[in-house]
């Protein structure tokens, strides 16, 4: 007859209407403000600079070599190389940003910029109340606005946090190796010309 | 005894009185003008009203049945939301197409608005508190009802978009298919009373039976007609599953797609006031308008039965919304045409052989059989045996 199938459904819609207020577990909705969902570790949306140490200035990892400027998409990313160097984390001078600019308005969180980055300097952050009244000024996020510190990052992703300073850790030892090397290398190499000044009858074509 | 019975009709009567008593600080030649002035307002305000709180009850009943909690932020429990809408809808910039009719797509919100709220001015709220008692008060109720029509019909023509003259179009075959059985449904009632006036309609039954009234509603044709009145009002006011006119995943907004801001609001009050009047007439028709019940109830205000009627069937509306998908155009006719029209065709015979049956159970037993049999028979016409398989074609191999 017609008519079965509509009470039939009228009959699960009143025992959802009863049962959502009976139960809590039927309401999906997170009330936003108040409650907030954690968010996975892969959630992504906007990139962020990492600095090392307690100074963003002092610890930032970018050295301005632009590769991320020529490889986003949208053309969101903005850098103004310094003309001068700075000691950089590991105290070995390098250039440094002197203007970075990421337009969010632009940016379409497809990660390039990370993946292209030698310098492990840009990652992807996860804070999405971006909300603002100015849409032009408000959405620019310059140098200090996008700097986060390596603490930060390790606690949005704290896997990739853990791999990327292990790497890091491994760079820097194999590079302060080499210095030392280079450095005992050098120093051999001052000792033997101090020992050839001495010796000047070893006959060794230049 | 008597005291209260006499409290409870000057509680009853209060809204009349307070009127009368204005009134009479006024010259007697302003009397009648004021006094309709003083009406008009109060319906305009009380439906106004109502409209609000319906917007508010809708989208939390239909939030409860998806199992959402619906807005809960404006205000306790977020009951001060439709003032929050009202205020964005008036602020909001009010775009009309360039290439639009300016003149008819300004005049197409206010007409429907107008018209919705002219319905009222038949429709019996409590007793002694009709606008104007006419004659032929149904009749003026049908002829008010189909200029919303016109109405749907110049919003959609004039905005000059292939959105809304769909949306127009699809609206018009809608209503004026199913104001037919609209019609025929409520002539039951008519044929029953012998007035096409609202009041006496009413009056008729507001009187009891040991404790039952006698409302239409409780034969066997004024079930029948009931239901079909219902189903016709639902599609009459474009509301789900019969809002093809609107259907957002087809055609945006139907006809009012090129409406924005204050207009917009305009449409969505001429859309539910219209369906709190026809809400209104169906009660007028079949539930006893006014009167209680039960005979042991009559003490309680004649507005407040009313109002709680009003109020009952818009909540089964929104559980009709919240528990329907929309219809296919072919089903609309289909159940227009097919079903709807034999019916109450069939109802109005059944009607007729109820009124020159010797009352008793014999005329229960005819009359009920007359309703349930071709129902039955009528809906397995709607069953379209289709046997659905994987479609070869031709070249296809």
């Amino acid at each position: 007859m017609v008519g079965e199938g509509i009470l039939k459904g009228m009959a699960e819609t009143a025992r959802n209407f009863f049962g959502s207020f009976v139960s809590k577990d039927r309401l999906t909705t997170v009330q936003y403000p108040e409650e907030r969902e954690l968010q996975i570790e892969a959630a992504r949306d906007f990139p962020f600079l990492v600095y090392d140490g307690a100074d963003w200035q002092q610890g930032m990892r970018c050295v301005a070599c632009q590769i991320c400027e020529k490889e986003c998409p949208p053309k969101c990313i903005f850098i103004e190389k310094s003309k001068d160097k700075k000691p950089d984390a590991n105290g070995k001078p390098q250039f440094y940003p002197a203007v970075f600019n990421i337009d969010i308005s632009v940016c379409m969180s497809c990660q390039i910029c990370v993946e292209v980055c030698p310098f492990d300097a840009i990652k992807m952050n996860v804070d999405y109340n971006l909300s603002t009244d100015d849409r032009f000024a408000g959405l620019l996020l310059n140098k200090q606005r996008l700097s986060k510190s390596n603490d930060y990052y390790r606690k949005i992703h704290p896997t990739e946090a853990t791999a990327v300073d292990a790497r890091l850790a491994e760079e820097r030892a194999r590079q302060k190796a080499k210095a030392k090397s280079a450095a005992e290398a050098k120093a051999a190499a001052e000792a033997r010309l101090t020992t050839t000044a001495v010796q000047p009858a070893s006959g060794e074509p230049r | 005894m008597t005291h209260l019975a006499q409290l409870a009709q000057e509680v009853d009567q209060i809204f009349v009185l307070a009127a009368h008593w204005l009134l009479s600080y006024l010259p007697a030649a302003l009397q009648p003008l004021c006094s309709a002035i003083l009406s008009v307002a109060a319906i305009i305000i009380v439906f106004a009203t109502l409209f609000a709180l319906t917007t508010w009850l809708e989208r939390k009943g239909l939030g409860r049945m998806q199992n959402r909690y619906g807005p809960n932020r404006v205000g306790p429990f977020g009951m001060l939301q439709p003032i929050a809408d009202g205020v964005k809808s008036l602020t909001k910039e009010d775009i009309v197409p360039i290439t639009a009719d300016h003149a008819v797509h300004f005049l197409a919100p206010v007409l429907l608005v107008t018209a919705s709220f002219m319905d009222y001015a038949v429709l019996p709220i409590g007793r002694n508190m009709v606008l104007v008692n006419l004659n032929a008060g149904v009749l003026f109720f049908f002829a008010i009802g189909s200029m919303m029509e016109l109405a749907v019909f110049m919003a959609g023509w004039s905005s000059r978009s292939k959105y809304t003259l769909l949306g127009a179009m699809r609206a018009i075959a809608q209503m004026i298919s199913y104001e037919v059985p609209l019609v025929l449904a409520s002539i039951v009632v008519i044929m029953q009373a012998g007035s096409l006036s609202t009041v006496s309609i009413v009056n008729m039954q507001a009187t009891y039976s040991g404790i039952w009234p006698h409302w239409f509603v409780f034969t066997p044709w004024g079930f029948a007609g009931f239901v079909l009145f219902m189903v016709a009002a639902t599609a009459e006011s474009n509301r789900s599953p019969f809002d093809l006119p609107e259907g957002e995943s087809e055609i945006i907004a139907g006809y009012y797609t090129e409406y924005s801001g204050f207009k917009f609001a305009l449409f969505f009050l001429g859309e539910y006031i219209g369906m709190f009047a026809t809400s209104g007439m169906a009660i007028t028709l079949f539930l006893g308008g006014w009167s209680a019940p039960f005979s042991f109830l009559t003490w309680v205000p004649s507005y407040v039965w009313f109002f709680a009627k009003l109020l009952a069937i818009i909540s089964v509306f929104i559980w009709i919304r919240g528990t329907l998908p929309r219809l296919r155009m072919d089903q609309l006719m289909n159940l227009a045409w097919e079903f709807m029209l034999p019916m109450t065709l069939l109802n109005l015979l059944t009607a007729g052989i109820w009124h020159f049956m010797p009352a008793g159970s014999s005329r229960w037993l005819v009359c009920s059989t007359m309703v349930v049999v071709p129902c039955i028979l009528l809906s397995r016409g709607l069953k379209h045996r289709k046997k659905f398989q994987v479609r070869t074609y031709h070249y296809s191999e």
